[in-house]
């Protein structure tokens, strides 16, 4: 099927994703920095992605193959209605096979399989700003950028381990690109920020209500912050995966009925499908 | 002296509007002295601590501290200095501190943001800073927001003290506070500074804390220095009709 004829390609207008495209091109450019941007409304409220939703328009040919994933899985609600959307208004093929996708755009996942260069990584961001929690002024936070001021974080981190014993972020939790700039990688799992380290895929994100947009090229340093004596770990469920087996995946707690009974499955439904399948040819 | 003076300023002028709060002063400081500038409201004193920290802008003058330029400096290398070799304590504790942030997390803050990132050494440190400033090292995990007044200036000295600055602008440190508190801060002010060779610039009305702890002492009146000298010969033979006021106003007890 060919796209909706009354919509212009993917939606947005031309002069639109020029500019959103310049942005970008800017956030590719400094790493890690947040770029403003002249967010539009869009056909669905702030906080269900229109800052993805908005950097994928920019970025989609009519020769991509677009993946969206909410949570890891490509059924849910959001990720099947943004699919449909792309599908309806730029006729793009669509898919939910990690591999077969060239833009990839996310709510608090990262996939299990290994990106390549060849694909976009899109995030949706509700809070682009890591500081804004220790410091509201807005002003003085990017002042605090500009002079690479990040002490503060820092505090965050010692108060977790003051308290917890351990430092207790478990999302959102805050990295250094390219040793220069702060950033927040939006509500992924702290188990997901090693995978953004060197990564051959170009990864962008898209803040629609806070109305900023940053990006990390391929193969650029990402370091989570932490202590020399309370280093990084990358937390995950100690289960196996109940479909799949696995036990290096992040991993869901699903309840499955109503007396308590619960299972952990892997939150990336596409790793899971393709490990059963793997497993059901072996047998 | 022969040393060079650590910070010295001259000829600063700044008017707001038709008000002149600085009216051509001329100051230095040398390392390990406590100065102390006296006068009344509006006389210019907070406004001369906040020219000299680099916080405010002069309409003229110079501001050098061992050999930089600070009104030239960029804000990177004024912050710099702010957080390494300076330090600034307010009168009100809320706005030196962080009031969400336990006490521990509060001194360390200076720490983390030199570079320092060891959890242990950073809480060792702190535990040591209470210890100095007389709170139980146990309340380190508590935020300021629970501590007393006294309790919570104590704090804010510590955190500014943790880095060994060499220069500390203080702006009314003991106002607000009943006067036995009061005794107990001055008392700890002077036994630190003595401890670490600290320069102390020290903005008060309050005539009684200027002798405890300055060395030497400016007297401002609109803007101006209308005397100037050593702390006891300023206040036992002062010569200027003003500061000859202000010291017969000091209330006997």
């Amino acid at each position: 099927m060919t796209h909706h004829t009354g919509y212009n390609f993917a939606y947005l207008d031309e002069s639109t994703k020029r500019m959103i495209r310049r942005a970008i091109l800017k956030a590719v450019a400094i790493p890690g920095h947040q770029v403003p941007f002249g967010s539009r409304e869009m056909p669905l409220p702030y906080g269900w992605g229109t800052g993805g939703i908005q950097v994928t328009a920019a970025v989609l040919g009519p020769t991509d193959v677009l993946k969206v994933i909410d949570q890891g899985a490509d059924d849910t609600t959001n990720a099947v209605s943004i699919r449909a959307f792309f599908h309806r208004v730029a006729g793009v093929a669509t898919t939910e096979r990690t591999a077969e996708a060239t833009i990839i755009q996310t709510r608090h996942r990262i996939p299990e399989r290994l990106l390549t260069e060849q694909q976009i990584l899109v995030y949706q961001v509700p809070i682009p700003e890591p500081l804004g929690k220790l410091e509201p002024r807005i002003a003085e936070t990017r002042r605090m950028h500009a002079l690479a001021d990040y002490g503060l974080m820092h505090v965050k981190l010692y108060e977790d381990i003051a308290r917890f014993g351990h430092i207790a972020t478990s999302y959102a939790y805050p990295v250094m690109v390219n040793a220069r700039y702060l950033m927040s990688p939006s509500p992924i799992p702290a188990f997901d920020n090693p995978k953004m380290d060197q990564m051959p895929a170009l990864q962008l994100f898209g803040a629609g209500r806070e109305k900023r947009i940053y990006a990390v090229p391929p193969y650029t340093s990402v370091r989570s912050l932490d202590f020399d004596d309370h280093p990084f770990r990358p937390i995950r469920a100690p289960h196996a995966c109940e479909l799949c087996g696995s036990r290096d995946t992040y991993l869901d707690e699903v309840l499955i009925d109503d007396v308590g009974g619960r299972i952990f499955v892997c939150s990336d439904t596409d790793h899971c499908s393709e490990r059963q399948a793997m497993k059901e040819a072996a047998e | 002296m022969s040393m060079p003076p650590l910070l010295s300023a001259r000829d600063l002028e700044l008017r707001f509007g038709r008000v002149a709060a600085l009216d051509g002063v001329d100051l230095d400081i040398w390392p390990g002295e406590v100065v102390a500038i006296v006068g009344e409201s509006g006389s210019g004193k907070t406004t001369l601590l906040r020219v000299l920290s680099g916080l405010m802008r002069p309409d003229s003058g110079s501001v050098d501290y061992r050999g930089q330029d600070v009104l030239g400096m960029g804000e990177a290398a004024r912050r710099r200095l702010m957080r390494t070799e300076w330090g600034f304590v307010h009168q009100n504790p809320r706005d030196g501190l962080r009031m969400a942030v336990s006490a521990g997390g509060n001194i360390g803050e200076r720490l983390m943001a030199i570079g320092a990132r060891h959890y242990g050494n950073i809480r060792a440190e702190a535990a040591n800073w209470l210890g100095r400033v007389e709170i139980d090292a146990a309340r380190m995990d508590d935020v300021p927001a629970k501590f007393s007044g006294g309790m919570q200036q104590r704090l804010q000295i510590a955190r500014t003290l943790v880095t060994q600055p060499k220069l500390v602008f203080m702006d009314e440190p003991t106002g607000g506070l009943d006067v036995s508190v009061q005794a107990r801060l001055l008392d700890l002010i002077r036994a630190l500074v003595a401890d670490l060779g600290l320069a102390v610039l020290i903005v008060t009305h309050d005539i009684a804390a200027a002798r405890l702890l300055a060395h030497r002492m400016l007297v401002m009146r609109e803007g101006c220095v209308v005397e100037q000298g050593l702390t006891d010969r300023v206040l036992d033979d002062p010569q200027h009709p003003y500061t000859q006021l202000l010291v017969s106003s000091v209330l006997a007890a």
